[in-house]
């Protein structure tokens, strides 16, 4: 119990809704290393979860016509300076279904610990998941986490994902999806990476739009500085009539940080179409003048810039 | 002693000279006109009186107040009470119509703002000052920003650009109404139902300035002038400006 305290303590400091997390009408999973602190069900959504081999397998499972309304809450992470967490995620909506899963991934404390998160998604026919993933990994940076999720989206299913770490230090961050759209499915991802110090940042969205109709956004924003480094590599396969895909990328890089996009755009139909736009560099020098004409000194104006492009 | 003082001001890019020895006057509380062709030095000379990056004059005077500006950095220009609205304002993504409303020294209600250039409130408090607003939007939400600021002096650089022609008077309305808030106005204009409503004008031509009169008889000379586009080098004198 007190180690989940803390841990709803810590997810209180960062995200200031861990009420929520423990409303009796949220399903939850709350998870320290590979330890089961809390898991609550609701009607239509089942969860499991028990340690297998130094990792945890975990099942979240929302039956087909559900509708839950209230999100589902997963809290992970590690409270101690030091630890490894090794997650096995599947994650299932059943047909037309519909559900919001927030993902807590927390590491208050930590100089030197390692999380590997393996999730399978499903989103059944005509179904819809909104999977917001939260990370918070200290001040330490030291770090190391990697999120991999494989997603299938079915036929008229929506899949919507927002990944956002702008708090404290990164770490080392090596994040990789990939997205499969069945016909008439619509992918929709957004991550927002803050890197600071040595951080270490690489982002990987694959998106393969293989039915007909498929749509597929990919906005990607990133801003690093001091010796911070940023790769974003996007890929969209355009394979199927009528499919639709779209990858933006920003980049900020202050002080001596580095950052490097790779959009990747292939397309195997006639009738597909992927397009792409990709941006790296410095504060643009007009947004600036422009804030500081109206009296922001300019660490503000940057400071308005940079939020304005993680929000 | 008038609120600006530009005095025999210069400034070259390379060997081309964009303006020479140009003198130019605002009193407080007046509207003050600027006409000139295609590459006079127009918005050279907004961005010299602002202080924007790479904008040194080579020589001459800027004073605001009696104060000399030349060395003074962009913002504490603005802190000062000086703003410039840009002929093509920058898009700021994430940033929402009300913060940018509220930025700064701001202290004027954004709603009210932004009624006054036409904006319902309630349909764009809420918005980002982003590309997803039109060019004519994102005009009137500047001149909105300028409004809160409630600046000592203001340069409007083609204020009306992007402004269907229907609300060009509208337009000319709002900026008329910058003075009852005690702002001055540099107004850069070709257009002369905006300039109408200037208390004065200036000609710049060839890098100066070279008529300085009421808007009807600054317009009257702007308008059977033979130079499309200047090129500095022809009609430096003025002369055939």
């Amino acid at each position: 119990m007190e180690r989940q305290d803390d841990l709803l303590r810590a997810l209180y400091t960062v995200y200031g809704d861990a009420g929520t997390l423990l409303d009796p009408r949220t399903a939850h999973l709350v998870v320290e290393g590979c330890d089961v602190l809390s898991r609550q069900e609701i009607p239509g959504v089942e969860i499991r979860a028990e340690p297998h081999d130094e990792a945890l397998i975990a099942e979240v499972r929302v039956a087909d016509g559900a509708r839950v309304t209230s999100p589902i809450h997963t809290c992970v992470g590690i409270l101690g300076v030091q630890g490894a967490q090794r997650i096995r995620l599947r994650l299932v909506l059943g047909r037309e279904s519909s559900a919001s899963l927030l993902a807590h991934c927390l590491f208050p404390n930590a100089e030197a610990a390692r999380h590997v998160m393996e999730a399978e998604i499903e989103v059944g026919e005509g179904a819809e998941l909104h999977y917001s993933e939260g990370h918070y990994h200290g001040t330490s940076g030291g770090v190391e986490v990697y999120p991999r999720a494989r997603v299938r989206v079915g036929p008229h299913a929506r899949y919507l994902a927002d990944f956002s770490l702008l708090t404290g230090r990164v770490g080392r961050l090596m994040l990789d999806y990939t997205i499969e759209a069945a016909a008439h499915a619509v992918v929709e991802i957004n991550a927002r990476v803050f890197g600071h110090g040595s951080d270490e940042i690489r982002l990987r969205d694959e998106v393969i739009l293989a039915g007909e109709e498929a749509r597929g956004l990919v906005r990607t924003r990133v801003a690093v500085e001091d010796e911070a480094s940023a790769e974003v590599v996007g890929v969209t396969h355009g394979r199927a009539a009528g499919a639709r895909g779209h990858m933006d990328c920003l980049e900020l890089v202050r002080d001596r940080a580095r950052a490097r996009a790779e959009p990747i755009v292939d397309v195997s139909h006639p009738l597909a179409k992927v397009t792409h736009e990709a941006a790296v560099g410095t504060v643009d020098q007009k947004q600036l003048e422009t804030l500081m004409a109206h009296g922001l000194a300019p660490e503000e104006a940057v400071d308005v810039i940079i939020t304005g492009i993680l929000r | 002693m008038d609120l600006l003082e530009v005095q025999a001001l210069s400034f070259a890019v390379g060997d081309r000279k964009i303006l020479e020895r140009l003198d130019l006057a605002l009193a407080e509380g007046e509207i003050h006109a600027l006409l000139g062709a295609n590459g006079t030095g127009k918005t050279t000379l907004a961005c010299l009186v602002m202080g924007c990056a790479g904008y040194v004059p080579d020589a001459g005077e800027i004073r605001f107040r009696g104060r000399r500006l030349n060395d003074l950095p962009l913002h504490e220009r603005a802190r000062l009470g000086i703003t410039l609205a840009w002929q093509e304002p920058a898009r700021i993504e994430g940033l929402s119509v009300r913060g940018y409303l509220s930025l700064g020294s701001a202290r004027t209600d954004p709603a009210a703002c932004l009624a006054r250039v036409g904006l319902e409130p309630g349909a764009y408090l809420e918005r980002t000052v982003d590309k997803t607003l039109s060019g004519g939007q994102r005009k009137r939400v500047e001149l909105a920003s300028i409004l809160a600021l409630k600046p000592a002096l203001a340069i409007l650089d083609e204020p009306a650009a992007g402004i269907d022609m229907l609300s060009i008077g509208e337009i000319a309305e709002v900026i008329h109404g910058f003075t009852r808030d005690g702002t001055t106005l540099l107004l850069i204009t070709h257009q002369q139902e905006i300039a109408r409503v200037a208390d004065r004008a200036s000609y710049l031509c060839g890098g100066r300035i070279v008529m300085t009169g009421s808007p009807q008889a600054v317009a009257q000379r702007y308008q059977t002038r033979r130079c499309r586009v200047c090129d500095g080098q022809v009609c430096r004198d003025g002369t055939t400006g």
